[in-house]
């Protein structure tokens, strides 16, 4: 094998133009799958984190009420549609709420150890809740307890959110308190305390874009009931949620028909929630895959025909080597060392390129830095695409007799 | 022997067409590496052109969008921007001032209608509470009547300018002004109905919207009597730190929710406003309600659309990925051209010694390139018309509902195979016509 890559380099040298022209499309090539490997990945885990909510058995309806309602009237509303719902056969439990993960709007609230400290510790979504709210979202509660019923508060608009007592997500707990004492310790969101009184595991904020990454997994449930809440959330078991979904709207303008909820997507099961939220996503990896895909096709068909023109261009050469006592696995690799030698070239170039591209968007679009394991991935499959690609017309130059020496 | 140029050049379309039929398969792949290069590109570009567009080009670099920081910056931290909405205060000392040639607050408002038939369901409409000014500073087009005048802004009337969708839906499309429409238990007098006017994107709420909604705004009412009604913002609604308590402590409060807009007709107007800004700013520090000094920003409706990142990242990395595939798929056709074209250097020796110039061997090999470019293209164009029925799996449903298929698209495709195509071509094209005619001929 060593002994055949200094006539390799020779002749190469006399095809300069198709070396350079290969070896330049499978770095551009490795440089593009590289970066869009990483943007796939980087999608698909931004759009598979789990929100910490019973996704699979969970619906909500997007209720208005058509006519203007004293607060009294809402809040008598919004308890007999709760009781209509659970009385759909197939429901476990419901809440009227603001915001729940992924719904695109939420308050965020700044959280401080003291009333007067004047930068926020951190930033959390805060979730309107009630006594039902953990078992509705299926959430696991870590420490501490539930809200007890007598300390639901009521909260009109525009009155202030001050909530006696709060649960928060875990990772909210160890923002505030790392020691992982935060259970019975106090925050502020508000001039007056708010006691930790319970921890859950998981819950996500309502938003998904990179702006509120950091404290996307920061949520407090605040205990107070919202006099025109725009969401139910229905938990229903789970063989019994299209059932549910397709009979809840009928019940509810059957109690009463002053209301809006829209035709189109005014009923959700939880699972059309995450398409929606996430369809960016899906549609930037589905786009990368696509592109990818071509790509690699197109390199690899350029790597065939470019070499069937060697090889064809050839014959006389190999006929000779083949009078002069080569064997066909001589030819074979032959041309295969051939084709490694310009992969080689190739993906040196093609990592150079892929790394400058990368930073280059880290800066333009808020990439994250691309790990070498990409590279390294993508050197070892153009490698291999190119020795798969190059096997077939050197295959076809082992087929050549030795006779093709004596022809003119 | 002088032969007619176009009929040679017809011949050698002919002799190109033979050529690539005696190499199918590499013909094929060129074919097929120009067309999905040229598809993948175009359809990113379409979508790109369909939502980084001028929504108002005869009057965007009028068009300012003040902001004034009215939150602490230090709690923002270093260089922070001011917020890209504004609270009640701040908006209602510039509408007072009125140093602008027009201006105009804004915010999102909704209302239900309640059908007379006793079968339908009731409905939300949403649209904008505004001033006078909004429309003829947006060159707003009417079908009847027209917007209110500033006395309705003082008077704080109950007027309203409805889109022609509401129109047709609540009158069946007749001249509706002066009749009355209720909302949510409010009455209304209708003084303008809009001709379809929806721009794209929505700059004027840009704040709120991604902007390339399908449906446009139902209605447009007067600001001040949206206070009046104490109608809550539809929009986003900021606050750093609490808000303010009840309709009025929310009125106090420095929760931002208003959109603001300025028309600043000439560079003189503008350093007025930008000192006019300052000095507001100031003039708030003074008076301790700011503890910071002025904070300001007066950004054009360009320079605004940018900032909001009204371009989807997406839509700029998939143009950006898609643009690098058609070079690879060029440098492709590079190569195999060249593969193709030298493989007849005897061809080319032997028509050289007949007496063929080096400009007629160019003009054979670039004719072959660009049958290859016409066959890319229509591939391209089938692969285009393909993703933009696509469109809707990648990218959100009103972004590629935006992006249309045309004429120009069509055109653009064609243009964007051939040319690339022939200039792909040059180089294998120039070491062909380099071939000298004797030494070919005596090799073979």
């Amino acid at each position: 094998m060593i002994m055949q890559i200094t006539p390799i380099l020779v002749a190469l040298k006399r095809h300069k133009a198709g070396t350079i022209l290969i070896a330049l499309q499978i770095a551009l090539t490795l440089a593009i799958v590289c970066n869009a490997l990483f943007i796939i990945r980087q999608r698909v885990e931004h759009a598979m984190r789990p929100t910490g909510i019973d996704e699979s058995s969970i619906i909500r309806i997007k209720n208005e009420w058509a006519k203007k309602q004293t607060p009294e009237q809402l809040r008598a509303l919004a308890d007999t549609d709760l009781a209509v719902l659970r009385q759909i056969p197939g429901v476990i439990d419901v809440y009227a709420t603001n915001s729940f993960p992924l719904s695109g709007n939420g308050m965020p609230m700044g959280l401080t150890y003291t009333a007067d400290q004047p930068n926020p510790t951190t930033t959390a979504s805060a979730y309107f809740a009630d006594a039902h709210t953990l078992n509705t979202l299926g959430l696991k509660l870590i420490a501490g307890r539930n809200f007890r019923l007598d300390e639901i508060g009521q909260l009109g608009p525009q009155e202030m959110l001050a909530p006696p007592v709060v649960i928060v997500t875990e990772d909210l707990a160890k923002a505030m308190y790392p020691d992982g004492s935060a259970l019975g310790k106090t925050v502020y969101m508000s001039p007056r305390p708010s006691t930790i009184v319970g921890i859950v595991e998981r819950l996500q904020g309502p938003w998904v874009d990179n702006s509120s990454a950091q404290w996307s997994e920061r949520s407090a449930l605040v205990p107070f009931k919202l006099d025109a809440a725009p969401y139910y959330l229905i938990r229903v078991r789970r063989d019994q949620v299209h059932a549910v979904a397709s009979i809840a709207l009928q019940k509810l303008y059957d109690v009463n028909a002053m209301r809006v909820i829209d035709g189109k997507d005014g009923v959700r099961t939880f699972e059309e929630v995450r398409k929606d939220a996430y369809q960016k996503d899906h549609g930037m990896a589905v786009a990368m895959t696509l592109i990818c895909a071509s790509l690699l096709a197109i390199t690899a068909a350029g790597i065939v025909g470019l070499t069937s023109f060697w090889v064809g261009q050839r014959r006389k050469h190999i006929g000779v080597r083949r009078a002069l006592g080569a064997t066909r696995r001589d030819i074979l690799a032959y041309f295969l060392t051939e084709n490694g030698l310009i992969t080689l070239a190739g993906v040196v170039l093609g990592s150079i390129l892929a790394i400058s591209i990368n930073s280059w968007m880290m800066g333009a679009f808020e990439m994250r830095r691309l790990p070498l394991g990409y590279v390294l991935l993508g050197v070892v499959a153009l490698l291999l695409l190119g020795q798969l690609a190059a096997f077939i017309p050197a295959l076809r130059a082992t087929r050549v007799s030795p006779v093709e020496a004596t022809r003119p | 022997m002088k032969s007619d140029p176009v009929e040679m050049f017809g011949y050698y379309l002919q002799l190109g067409v033979r050529s690539l039929r005696r190499m199918p398969v590499v013909t094929l792949l060129m074919i097929l590496a120009i067309g999905f290069g040229v598809a993948a590109s175009m359809t990113s570009y379409a979508v790109f052109r369909a939502v980084s567009g001028n929504p108002i080009p005869w009057k965007s670099s009028q068009l300012y969008a003040p902001q004034i920081d009215n939150w602490d910056p230090r709690t923002l931290g270093p260089g922070a921007e001011p917020p890209d909405l504004m609270d009640y205060q701040d908006a209602m000392a510039l509408m007072d001032a009125r140093t602008a040639a027009r201006q105009t607050a804004t915010y999102p408002v909704s209302f239900s209608v309640i059908p007379n038939g006793v079968i339908s369901k009731p409905f939300n409409i949403s649209g904008y509470a505004t001033y006078a000014d909004f429309f003829p500073m947006f060159d707003v087009p009417f079908q009847y009547g027209g917007g209110w005048g500033e006395t309705d802004d003082r008077g704080r009337a109950a007027t309203i300018v409805i889109s022609s969708k509401l129109n047709q839906t609540m009158f069946g499309g007749a001249n509706s002004i002066g009749r009355d429409i209720v909302l949510n238990d409010h009455a209304f007098r209708i003084v303008g109905v809009l001709q379809n006017w929806n721009p794209k994107p929505r700059f004027y709420d840009a704040a709120n919207t991604n902007g390339f909604g399908s449906e446009g705004p139902d209605f447009f009412i007067p600001f001040t009597r949206a206070m009046d009604l104490h109608l809550e913002t539809k929009g986003a609604n900021a606050c750093n730190g609490q808000g303010g308590v009840g309709w009025d402590g929310w009125l106090r409060s420095q929760c931002v929710w208003i959109s603001f807009w300025v028309q600043l007709p000439d560079a003189a107007v503008l350093q007025r406003y930008r000192s006019f800004l300052e000095g507001y700013s100031a003039q708030q520090q003074r008076a301790g309600r700011f503890n910071w000094p002025p904070n300001i920003r007066l950004r054009n409706l360009v320079q605004w659309l940018d900032f909001e990142k009204v371009v989807p990242p997406e839509t700029k990395v998939s143009l950006l990925v898609s643009f690098a595939f058609l070079v690879v798929c060029l440098v492709n056709t590079v190569g195999l051209l060249l593969a193709k074209f030298m493989r007849r250097a005897g061809e080319v020796g032997l028509r050289r010694a007949l007496g063929a110039s080096r400009r007629d061997i160019y003009t054979q090999f670039l004719a072959e390139a660009g049958i290859i470019g016409v066959a890319g293209g229509i591939v391209g164009l089938l692969l285009t018309v393909l993703g933009m029925a696509s469109l809707g799996q990648v990218f959100q449903p009103d972004i590629a509902h935006l992006a249309q298929m045309n004429i120009g698209l069509v055109v653009l495709t064609l243009l964007v195979a051939i040319v690339a195509t022939v200039i792909a071509a040059f180089y294998p094209t120039w070491r062909a016509a380099r071939v000298q005619p004797a030494w070919q001929l005596k090799s073979n």
